[in-house]
Formats: C-alpha cells, structure tokens, sequence
C-alpha cells in the first residue's frame, strides 16, 4: 500500500472531565476509502473536528501526506488539502451553486472573474468524477442528494485530496446512497482519500477499504474491511454481543384501532404535504411507513396525534371519530388511549432543562395521581419516575438529574417509557431510534415488537429502511405526501427504495 | 473552542457570578466617576454609607426593594412563559386606580386591615386587566407582546394623566392628585423592625407592603415550582412545541401568566400608595416597572434571586440620592448612568464573564462534573 494520507498519533482531547479522544491512533492510507464507526458519543466527530481543525488536540500529532502538520484552524485543514461535508449542510439556501462553491474563496472584490473560473472548474469536476450539477440551480431548489454533491464540489474546488464525510446518507434515498457511493469509488479511482463516518455496517462492508472502530473515546481495533464482517464489527462497537435482527413472532391483527380515511394536511405555507392518505392499523400489528424524511410523514403523525391541522379527511380512533379538522387535541387524545413518540425528542417530546422526573409526567401531568389539590404531588411524580427508571433502564438512574445531561438513548427510553407506561391502545413512534446506540436500539426493538405482542396498535415511521423491514408486519411507503405502495415484511430493500423514490409499482416490479 | 469547560458549582454559578459582573458595573462605574474629577473612592463610601450607614437608610432602601420585588417578580413570572413583559411600569401606574377606588370610598368607613387586602384585591384586579389584554392579543392575534405592552405604558400614562387631572382631582385643588386617604388607608410602617435591632429611624416609608412582598415571592415561588400551572407554564417557556405536543393550550397558558404578571406588577402600586404617600399621585411608578427588569434578570427570575437584586437596586436609588445630595457634581443622572451599568453587566452581559471563569474552575478541578463542550450530534 502507497503512504499515508493522514497519520494521527497520541490523539488526546478532553473536555472538562471527559475524555472525548485517548490515546487515538489512526493510520489512513492514501487512495483508499477508510471507514470510522462507533456509537453515539464514542469520539468520532470529536477526531474530525480535531483533523479539520475545528479543536486542537491536547496533545498527539497529524500527519498529512508523511508531513508533520499544524492544524489549528479549517483553513490550515484546506490548506493541507483536507475538505470535509458536513452532517448538517453548510449551504446558503438561496445563493445558487456557483455562489456557494466560491463562498469563501472568491478572490477579488468583483466576483465575475472567479465565477467564471468556477464554472470551468466545475465541469471539469464534472467530467473527471461524474458529479453533475447544473451550476446556476438555486440551492433550496435542489433535492438533499444534489445539495450533498454541491458541498463534495465544494470540497473538491478548494483542492481537497482528503474528503471527510460526516454521516453522509442519513438524508439519502437508498438509490441516491448508491449514486454517492459510486462518486466515492471514482474520487478513489482517481487517487483520492475519503473518510467516511457513519453508524450503518451495511454501508461500511458495501464501500470501505479498511474500517476503524471507536468504543468511548478509544480505537478499539482497525480491520481490513474484506477481513471482518458485520457481526463482529457491532460487537466491537457496542463491547458486547449485539443481536442485530429483532427476534419476533407472528403478528395476531385484531380489530382496527386506528382508521385514517383520506386524510390531507397543509404546511404553514401551503403546500401539500400529506395528500389524501388512507390505511387502517389493527391491535396487534407494527404498521410501518417508509420514506425519505420530507416526504410528509411527519405531517401525517403530527396531525393524526392532534398537533398539527388537518386540511381534509376523516380520523377514527377505536371506531370514534378523532377531529383532525378541528379541535383534536394532543391530550384529550392521550386520554382516549394514544400515545405518542414523536420524532424531535428535543424539542417536542422532552424538555431538556426539566429534571428527568418533570418529564416522565410531560403530557400526563393532568392525571390524578400526580397532583394534590392545585400543587404536583412531588413524592409521586419522584416514585413513578424512579419506577420507570427501573423498568426501561434508564441511566444514570437519577431522576433529579437534568435531562440534557442524559445520552441520546436514554433521553428516548424517558420518552419511550412515560408513553409506554401509560398503556395506550395506539401508539404512534417516530424514528425510535434516531440518535440512539446500538445497544439502546435493541432494547427500543424488543419493547416496540412487546408492545405488539400485548395487542397494542403500532405505527412506526423511520428513515431507517432496516427498521422499518425489520420491525413491521405491513409497510407502507410515502412519497410526495402519499402512499405509494402496501409491502409486506418481506420486501426487499430494492423494491422498497424503487417506491420511496417514487417509481410506481409497476415498473418496481419489471 | 478549545478551553476547558466545567460546569459550574451552584455557588459560582448564582453566586460568584453576579457578583464579578457587580464588581465590574463598579469599577466602570468609578471610571466615570474619576471623568468628573471626583474620588470614586469616596462615592463609593457615601453611596453604600447611604443605602445602608443608618436606620434611617435601611428603611428607605427595604421601601425602594419592596416596588421592585413586585415588579421583578411581575418580570419573572412572564419570563418563565416565554414572554418578556415590559409593561410592568403601566400595569402598576394604572393599578393605582384599583387603590384609590377602594381607598377614596372605604378609607372613612373601615380600618386598614379590612381596606388592605381590598385594596390588594384592586391593585392586582386592574394590573391584570391591563396585561391581560396584550396577552390576548398575543394569544389570539400574535401581536407581540413586547411591542404591546410598551404601548400600553404610554396608554396607561395619558390614561392617569387624564383621570388624576380631570376626574379624581378634588375640586379646587391645583396638584394632580387625589385627596389624602383618612388613617383607614394608611399602612401601619415596619420602622419598628429596624429600630429593634438598635437603629433608630425618625420617619421612613418602609412599610407592611414589604411583608406582602415576601409573601408574593414565596407564592411565585410555589406557584412556578410546586404547581401543576406552574409546570405548565415552564413547559411553555422553555418549548412550545413540547408544550403543544403535551396538550397545554398555548392560548390559555399566555393569558394566564400575563393576569398573573399584570396582577403582581400592579401590587406595586400598594407600596407608594397606601404605604407612603396616601394620595394617588401623577408618576408615583417613578421607574420601578422598568427596574424589575433589571431585577428579574440579575435574580435568575428565581424570587429567592430576585429579593437580594431588589434590594440591590434599593440601595442604589436611595445610596444614589444621598450621593448626589453629598456631592453635588455627580448629579441625578449620574446614578442613573451607574443603574444603567449594573444592569448592562449584570443583566445584558450576564454571561461575559463565564467562559473565563469555567476556565479557571476546570483547570483548579479537573476531576469536577465537566460536560461535554456543545458538539454536532454524535460526537
């Protein structure tokens, strides 16, 4: 194998008392794609961010092509012929391609001359690596796969032999990951690096040379890619052994719990974004919608959980109407028996700067046995939270504790625990396991697949296509705000992405 | 980025904190001082010899505290929604309308302890109306709230203006202000508390309005706390999309907290009124809606914050006035320019000095409860 293209060694960086980065040692020959995986938390953006200079190790070392090089600042990483795309793109929505490939290097007071180097630039991009995009399209017009090129041309333009990409398919349709994954073997083709950090296994073993694992801040091991597989890959991650594929039974589908008859739902800028959609969930079966986030699911469980107004189109909730047009409300729904797990446990499902036990009551804190007289009855609340604590695993197990100062997994068992807890017959869960570990995505599963088994009505809807097929009994697939098709659990991911990139059925099945 | 970060102790955080940004307020406060050719030295010795060198400067100070533990917690209260309620200085002008109806018709009829929680029940009824309809014209309209509560202190203003001049004036009478109340309207004075502890004190306006204060700050305490409203209403503040999300009815949870609001900010109206003056006068607010701001932000919108900060500002109004009397080139304004810093430092530039001192708390305590410095998701 020819040099190496980044060579980190010692790698520390702690804040306050964490130790975000130990003893990181990572070698990234030139020409190859390098992925690095690892939980939540375990250090990989934290070694990025050092590597693009966004902090300064606190001690340790890089190398940049056998150079020794100081890396204080993103410029000094450009300099260096580092580029990086972001998780979250770092495009001004209303500047077209051109401006935003030159954003930052324009060069000269008048920008005529470096807009006119750029576009001959960008067709030779273009040519060389097959990333084409027509320059003069306005960002916010572009679909999510071609903002990403817009921002690997970025990278590119600044004279980027090393490409660092920060969980880049989380935004992506199967088929749009494939068309990316392709660019990246013509980079490496053409004798670029490309970093690649990601939490998906399948995408490590479709794409990457080498893979490098990341458990709480350490390297725990580096495998030639061809060498591993992906069970020993997870158990690397998590430290222990992790079942990948949920065991589950038969679904028992009983009566319909929840009927959704031509439901149509406006944004506030009133666009379409839930067109006349229709399906039933029965006790006893996980319904799952799969789609491209934006395609209008979550419109269609905020207004079926009374969050959001619907347009038009009739809710029922075990044969009594829900008034989606009108004054459906979130916990007169609660009430009549569904729960609700919405998507931004930030902001809508938890509220950070609570104590964990103000919001294990969040949405319930009307029941009776909370309250004494107009005060909360604080002993209750204190007891039911630590009961939660228990039974879902929650930790640290302190319910005083601030919740930001919670992981992401467990801030979503508090979530998946207070709804679960109140024994709803529906219950609406959106991407359950968002953000969440490996470990904490296992635990997640086997309660949702638990709660079916009990007879509760499930509707699941996740950007992730393996829950999705892993965890439904029926899948449904949204595109443009409607149902494009009606799966069952063994569907395959092709015919599944074919619908969810809006290809009818028809020539799906062909 | 890259200092080391520490969460900071309680003590640091709500004590250690405040006080640094004091310190500063002072310093540049003397610098100002020094531009006029005067000892900040000495200033300093005759402003805080003012507020609290004798009885008779205790008693002012606690009667200056007591408009603005109100009108802080009137602050505080709207804060905890979400909701920055500037209108505190024409919720409490206009409540003392409510004061001078129960005070002009019962003042003859009934002694002051059946008078003052009538009048407790007027100050706080028309407060409240008064910030109870910016509220809902947020609630219902979103106009918002900031605007429409500075409009309505002009309103309340030409509003008094109008009725202290035209209507409740006593014929005859040149001032623009009411008849003075009969002794059943006048508060009984809390001199006696300071005398007590052997400061002995000739005449002050320090009185029992100061103990309803105390008593609102333990209510706002419980109220924001320990209630189901409470809870509601911090769910608000905090996240309206969590509040939504949990069935709390935007609109309902607004109004109420801005009736509340308006109800405390118009308390305020009792401390002039009925506890010093005994006669509704034009301008009798003199600003205390406004410094509740300042109180509110500088105590966390915590009462057990915001009582100190009241006092605080107490005894610059009352240190202010002697040192302008002891030293005549530092004039009125100049005390207002010495408020002005305290508020910039200990309320808009609260948090200037904190990553500093994180940095030292880090470096002394490597082992304390650090967290994670904000990163992207995933880190």
């Amino acid at each position: 194998m020819a040099e190496a293209a980044i060579e980190l060694v010692g790698i520390n960086k702690s804040f306050g008392a964490v130790h975000a980065n130990r003893d990181i040692d990572l070698k990234v020959h030139r020409g190859t794609i390098h992925g690095i995986i690892g939980e939540n938390g375990a250090g990989k953006s934290t070694l990025m961010s050092i590597l693009y200079g966004f902090y300064q190790a606190d001690s340790g070392s890089i190398s940049v092509n056998g150079k020794p090089t100081t890396i204080d600042t993103p410029n000094d990483a450009i300099a260096a012929g580092i580029g990086m795309v972001h998780q979250h793109f770092m495009l001004v929505e209303n500047f077209t391609v051109l401006e935003n490939v030159i954003l930052g290097a324009e060069g000269e007071p008048l920008l005529n001359t470096s807009i006119a180097k750029a576009r001959s630039e960008l067709q030779r991009l273009e040519r060389d690596y097959g990333l084409e995009v027509d320059p003069d399209a306005v960002i916010e017009q572009l679909p999510v796969g071609l903002q990403q090129r817009v921002e690997i041309l970025k990278a590119l333009y600044r004279g980027a032999d090393i490409l660092i990409l920060d969980e880049p398919t989380g935004v992506l349709t199967p088929a749009e990951a494939d068309h990316l994954f392709r660019i990246l073997a013509q980079l490496k083709d053409e004798g670029k690096t490309v970093v690649l950090i990601t939490h998906k296994l399948r995408e490590i073993m479709a794409i990457t040379d080498a893979v490098s694992v990341m458990r709480q801040g350490e390297m725990v091991a580096t495998r030639k890619t061809s060498e591993t597989t992906v069970e020993e890959l997870a158990e690397l991650m998590v430290g222990r052994r992790v079942l990948l594929r949920v065991e589950k039974g038969d679904a028992n589908p009983g009566d319909v719990k929840l009927a959704v008859r031509n439901l149509t739902v406006r944004d506030s800028r009133g666009v379409t974004m839930v067109d006349n959609v229709s399906f039933d969930v029965r006790a006893g079966e996980i319904v799952g919608i799969a789609g491209v986030a934006g395609n209008g699911q979550s419109e269609l469980i905020e207004s079926i959980s009374g969050i959001r107004r619907a347009l038009s189109g009739e809710v029922t909730l075990d044969g009594s109407p829900i008034d989606v047009t009108g004054t459906a409300d979130p916990g007169e729904l609660r009430e009549r028996g569904m729960a609700h797990v919405p998507e931004d446990r930030h902001h809508v499902g938890l509220v950070l700067q609570f104590e964990e036990n103000e919001n294990s009551i969040l949405g319930y804190h009307d029941k009776p046995q909370y309250l004494s007289g107009p005060l909360l009855n604080r002993d209750a609340i204190v007891a039911d939270a630590k009961d939660k604590i228990e039974k879902y695993d929650i930790r640290p197990g302190n319910p005083m504790l601030k919740t930001a100062n919670f992981s992401g997994g467990n801030q979503q068992k508090i979530v998946l625990a207070r709804e679960m807890d109140a024994d709803p017959g529906v219950l609406i869960v959106g991407q359950p396991t968002r953000g969440v570990d490996v470990g904490a995505i296992e635990f997640i599963h086997k309660r949702l697949i638990d709660m079916r088994d009990q007879g509760k009505a499930v509707l699941l809807i996740s950007v992730e296509l393996d829950e999705i097929r892993s965890l439904s009994d029926r899948i449904l697939v949204m595109f443009d705000g409607r149902i494009v098709g009606e799966r069952g659990p063994d569907a395959t991911e092709g015919e599944l992405g074919l619908l969810m990139a809006g290809v009818e059925s028809k020539e799906a099945a062909e | 980025m890259s200092a080391p970060y520490a969460k900071l102790p309680g003590w640091a955080d709500y004590g250690l904190i405040p006080v640094i940004n004091l310190l500063v307020a002072f310093l540049v406060a003397g610098l100002v001082v020094m531009l006029v050719g005067e000892n900040p030295l000495r200033a300093a010795g005759i402003l805080v010899e003012g507020a609290f060198g004798r009885g008779q400067s205790i008693a002012y100070t606690l009667y200056y505290a007591t408009s603005f533990i109100f009108t802080g917690l009137a602050v505080a209260v709207a804060f905890h929604c979400g909701l920055f309620n500037i209108g505190g200085e024409g919720q409490a002008y206009i409540a003392g309308v409510g004061v001078a109806v129960v005070c002009l018709t019962l003042d003859g009829v009934f002694p002051w302890w059946i008078n003052f929680p009538l009048a407790i029940l007027g100050a706080g009824a028309v407060g409240a109306f008064w910030a109870f309809i910016p509220g809902i014209l947020q609630a219902k309209r979103g106009s918002h709230i900031v605007i429409t509560t500075i409009m309505f202190n002009f309103i309340a203003a030409s509003v008094m203006v109008y009725l202290l001049v035209d209507v409740i004036k006593p014929a005859g009478s040149m001032a623009p202000q009411t008849r003075t109340f009969l002794e059943g309207a006048q508060l009984p004075k809390l001199n006696w508390v300071i005398e007590m502890l052997g400061l002995p004190i000739r005449s002050s306006p320090f009185n029992i309005t100061f103990l309803l204060a105390l008593v609102c700050a333990w209510l706002v305490w419980l109220l924001i706390w320990r209630t189901r409203l409470g809870y509601e209403i911090r769910t608000q503040g905090h996240s309206p999309k969590a509040a939504r999300y949990a069935g709390i009815g935007e609109a309902r949870i607004i109004v109420i907290t801005m009736i509340i609001s308006g109800a405390l900010a118009g308390m305020m109206a009792l401390n002039p009124i009925m506890g010093d003056q005994h006669r509704v006068q034009l301008d009798f607010v003199t600003g205390a809606g406004f410094v509740g701001i300042a109180v509110a932000l500088m105590g966390r919108s915590h009462p057990v914050g915001i009582i100190p900060a009241a006092i605080l500002f107490g005894a610059l109004y009352q240190g202010g006035a002697e040192l302008s009397f002891e030293i005549p080139t530092i004039s009125r304004d100049m005390i207002v320019i010495i408020q002005g810093l305290v508020i910039l430092f200990a309320g808009a530039l609260e948090h200037m000095f904190r990553p500093q001192i994180q940095t030292i708390f880090a470096t002394l305590r490597p082992r304390s409860s650090g967290v994670e410095a904000p990163s992207g998701e995933g880190a």
